[in-house]
């Protein structure tokens, strides 16, 4: 049974008690012999090559980088690593989770999660490092698609949105990831250019003009480092790190941390997602609805505050829960068929 | 240094011709079956205390030297033939000096997991050096050698097929260095579970699909180190469980708990500072003695009334090293972190758990050891936001540069410290750092740990108050405390015995 804890808990979250109420639930409860592989990004961690906001602040801008963040990740932990079960979550403040709920996910141990994690990190180095990524001869395969998911947001977000080389003081940043040789030429070339995006261009050139050892890959570094996910290691290593569970409240917010719907990632809105203030008045509404409709009908209690989610705002995020679960469900009917009886309901 | 190498012929009789060759026939192997031989408990003592020494020198060779590197190899190589290990396979057939040495090597590896089983911290250091010993020596193996090490370690791999291959032959190509399409398409690969082959995922240096790793024969040594770790590590576990049985002979006890004190030298946990430091002398003290490391993670913690995870590990650790007590740490902590966006409350609620954490007094109440080098240098890497880590290791040597000029090291000075950490030799630019913060020319010790460090420059500054112990070896590579350590508890013990020692088989029985 201690299996099944962790959607268990959810579960019972979401359609037995009122949504006040989910504040009180926390990862702590799933820590059974077996745990989820978890992943967190946390847009704090980004501080240093965004220009719109800082530390907990978000914005629809920078929270491209979170979609770049689980495009990347997704695909690598579907297809390197071949887990099915992977489910995304809004933290309901400045970032997301990811919970990889396959049976050899959750049996894990911490050397293989460090392992993994570490597999998925390319930006690294503390606040004592200028360049955090280096790429080697030959560029393995991960590296490879990772950048070409990149390559697809970088001119839009990063050279049109943050405008990273907007002015000295920002290209500045830039340079100083570039081998030495070019950076006089390129602060030439920068001053004449117009945009961000001219600049990048200039760049690029310049880089392929030059037959450079160290440099060969510093156009694709420097993608790299401004949009790469930056993972919390520890967080994933299971070590010492609680997170909130699904449908939890975020206590500074109020908004609720929902699951996130894949195939309309792009689409994700973390302003639109729902409050804890606005859900209550849409329960206290329909409950008054129904009240005048059909006074006293005698229903079960549970049943009907079930149903009552149906009709607020978390609907769609609860279906993409429930959607997740049934897969999951699916593939374990198999191993459960014994036990099963308890949790088939859902 | 002589140690009595006394065997007792009438129960160890010498084993001739094939049963030689039968018994150990590889120059390395897994340690799947223990000794059931008598030796002699002073036979037993000079094994256990030679492989400590091989371990040891695997250790220090492993800092200064890049792994498998020439200068590492030869090094390694020397010091194995000094103690009479087995290295690599003889030219001929297996002489009584070969038998002498694998026997030696087998029963010395049984030993010493009795003293290394009884602590993660030990375990953990015991694996990894019996690994890089482990690892040379099958790197050693002739081709046609390895095959047969194989077979007989029961190790066999499936190579995937011809198809299989050219189906994904760019990403093979691309996932190990040095590999040309023609070398590929001699190459076979073994397709595993990617748990089983962690040393090649954690660096990207093999191709992943769908869970699975695809090794090239040529990186077939992580899937057997994995192997060897494994086994090692569950046959240390089991030891660990029957360890009372072996405690309660008084003849081992002493020996044993000498041999695992001696890993790390010094227990720079000990207690014996405890309470000489005020909390006020901290600044100046993280100026004058502490190592760059913590001078760092100091001044940020001052800087920005914080510290994140790693740094409140690896600095609160060494304040409790360097004699700070409980109250003490809650006390600087505390002081600190409220001064920044953290309240008393949140204080309490947040971070003195962890702090008398480390002190044992919440959890599972183990004592914390301060992090040696090694540790800081080669697990958990500072990433966004934290200054926790080496310095010599973790910033960019320009940014390095920038802080050596400010804390006004010469240029020469400065430069020689850059070329050390080029070269890998992180702890050796922290001795050089030493040396010229400390105006010395030999610092005379070799550095494995941030709070020695602290203790060897306290001992400078303040005129050498502390006893300094003898030195009972002339050796250099082994003039560091904790070879210091081992060899004047050996004697001691040398002194008092002189049983036999029956029976080693009824201590390896019990696993
Ligand atoms: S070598 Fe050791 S003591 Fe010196 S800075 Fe690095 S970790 Fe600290
Ligand atoms: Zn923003």
């Amino acid at each position: 049974m201690q299996k099944m804890n962790p959607y268990k808990i959810d579960i019972g979250a979401v359609y037995s008690h009122k949504p006040s109420m989910h504040n009180s639930v926390k990862s702590g409860t799933f820590q059974a012999q077996e745990k989820e592989l978890v992943f967190d990004i946390d847009m704090t961690d980004y501080d240093d090559v965004r220009r719109c906001c800082s530390s907990a602040d978000i914005c629809n801008k920078c929270w491209t980088l979170m979609t770049i963040a689980m495009r990347i990740l997704d695909r690598a932990l579907a297809e390197d690593f071949g887990f099915q079960h992977r489910f995304w979550v809004y933290s309901g403040r400045r970032g997301v989770h990811c919970w990889v709920c396959d049976e050899s996910a959750r049996k894990l141990s911490q050397a293989e999660r460090s392992a993994v994690a570490e597999y998925l990190s390319v930006v690294k180095g503390g606040e004592d490092t200028i360049k955090k990524v280096q790429l080697s001869d030959p560029i393995h395969p991960f590296i490879r698609k990772s950048i070409t998911v990149v390559e697809k947001y970088f001119e839009q977000y990063a050279l049109v949105g943050q405008d990273i080389l907007e002015n000295k003081q920002n290209w500045e940043k830039v340079l100083a990831l570039l081998p030495e040789t070019v950076r006089e030429a390129l602060q030439k070339d920068f001053q004449k250019a117009r945009s961000s995006v001219e600049r990048w261009e200039k760049l690029k050139k310049c880089l392929h003009s030059q037959d450079l050892k160290k440099g060969a890959y510093a156009a694709k570094e420097i993608m790299l480092q401004y949009c790469y996910p930056r993972l919390d290691v520890n967080v994933s290593k299971g070590v010492n790190h609680l997170l909130k569970s699904p449908f939890s409240v975020h206590p500074k917010t109020g908004r609720i941390s929902v699951p996130i719907d894949f195939r309309r990632l792009d689409q994700f809105d973390p302003f639109a997602v729902p409050t804890i203030s606005l859900i209550c008045s849409e329960l206290d509404n329909v409950n008054i609805k129904e009240e005048q409709e059909s006074p006293g009908e005698g229903e079960p209690e549970v049943k009907r505050k079930t149903r009552d989610y149906k009709r607020t705002s978390l609907a769609p995020y609860v279906k993409v829960f429930e959607q997740f679960l049934d897969k999951l469900d699916q593939s374990r009917k198999g191993e459960l068929l014994l036990k099963s009886d308890l949790k088939r309901e859902f | 240094m002589q140690f009595s190498r006394g065997r007792n012929l009438k129960l160890n009789p010498r084993l001739t011709g094939d049963r030689k060759g039968e018994h150990y026939p590889f120059s390395l192997q897994f340690y799947q079956v223990p000794p059931t031989e008598n030796i002699s408990l002073s036979e037993f003592e000079t094994f256990a205390i030679e492989r400590l020494k091989i371990l040891k020198s695997i250790e220090n060779l492993g800092v200064s030297y890049v792994k498998g590197s020439v200068e590492y190899n030869t090094k390694l190589e020397n010091e194995l033939r000094k103690l009479k290990f087995p290295y690599r396979p003889p030219q001929n057939d297996i002489s009584d000096d070969v038998y002498d040495e694998r026997r030696k090597d087998h029963i010395s590896h049984f030993i010493l997991r009795l003293a290394y089983c009884q602590s993660e911290d030990l375990r953990r250091w015991f694996i990894q050096q019996e690994m890089d010993l482990f690892r040379f020596r099958f790197n050693q193996l002739p081709r046609q050698k390895v095959q047969e090490f194989l077979k007989y370690s029961g190790l066999e791999y499936l190579a995937i097929s011809e198809d299989e291959k050219k189906q994904h032959h760019d990403d093979l190509l691309n996932s190990t260095y040095g590999l040309s399409s023609t070398k590929l398409e001699e190459l076979d690969f073994y397709k595993v579970r990617f748990q089983d082959a962690l040393d090649l995922v954690r660096p990207r240096k093999v191709f992943l699909l769908q869970g699975f790793a695809y090794i090239p024969h040529t990186d077939i040594v992580t899937l057997i180190l994995n192997e060897f770790r494994t086994r090692l590590s569950k046959a240390l576990a089991l030891s660990a469980r029957s360890l009372p049985v072996v405690q309660s002979d008084e003849r081992l006890q002493p020996l044993l708990s000498h041999l695992s004190h001696s890993y790390v030298g010094q227990d720079f946990s000990s207690q014996r500072n405890t309470g000489k430091i005020s909390l006020d002398q901290i600044d100046a003290l993280s100026a004058k003695s502490f190592p760059l490391c913590m001078r760092q993670l100091h001044k940020s913690l001052r800087e920005h009334h914080h510290l994140r995870h790693g740094g409140r590990m690896q600095y609160g650790l060494f304040l409790k090293g360097i004699g700070l007590t409980l109250e003490q740490a809650l006390q600087f902590w505390r002081l600190e972190f409220t001064k920044g966006k953290v309240d008393s409350e949140k204080f309490d609620k947040g971070y003195a758990y962890s702090i008398r954490h480390n002190y044992g007094k919440e959890g599972k109440r183990t004592d914390y050891t301060p992090y040696s080098c090694m540790k800081i240098i080669v697990s958990n890497p500072p990433s966004q936001g934290d200054y926790h880590g080496c310095p010599f290791r973790h910033s960019d040597p320009e940014l390095l540069k920038q802080k050596l000029q400010s804390f006004k090291v010469s240029s020469t000075g400065i430069n020689q410290i850059l070329d050390l950490v080029k070269g890998m030799h992180y702890q050796l630019a922290c001795q050089k750092y030493f040396e010229l913060t400390h105006n010395v020319d030999d610092c005379g010790f070799s550095l494995n740990h941030p709070n020695q460090y602290f203790i060897e420059s306290q001992k400078l500054l303040t005129g050498g108050q502390e006893i300094k112990k003898e030195q009972t070896s002339g050796e250099s590579s082994q003039s560091n405390p904790q070879s210091q350590i081992t060899s004047s508890s050996s004697s001691a013990l040398m002194n008092t015995q002189s049983e036999d020692m029956e029976d080693l088989e009824q201590f390896f029985n019990e696993y």
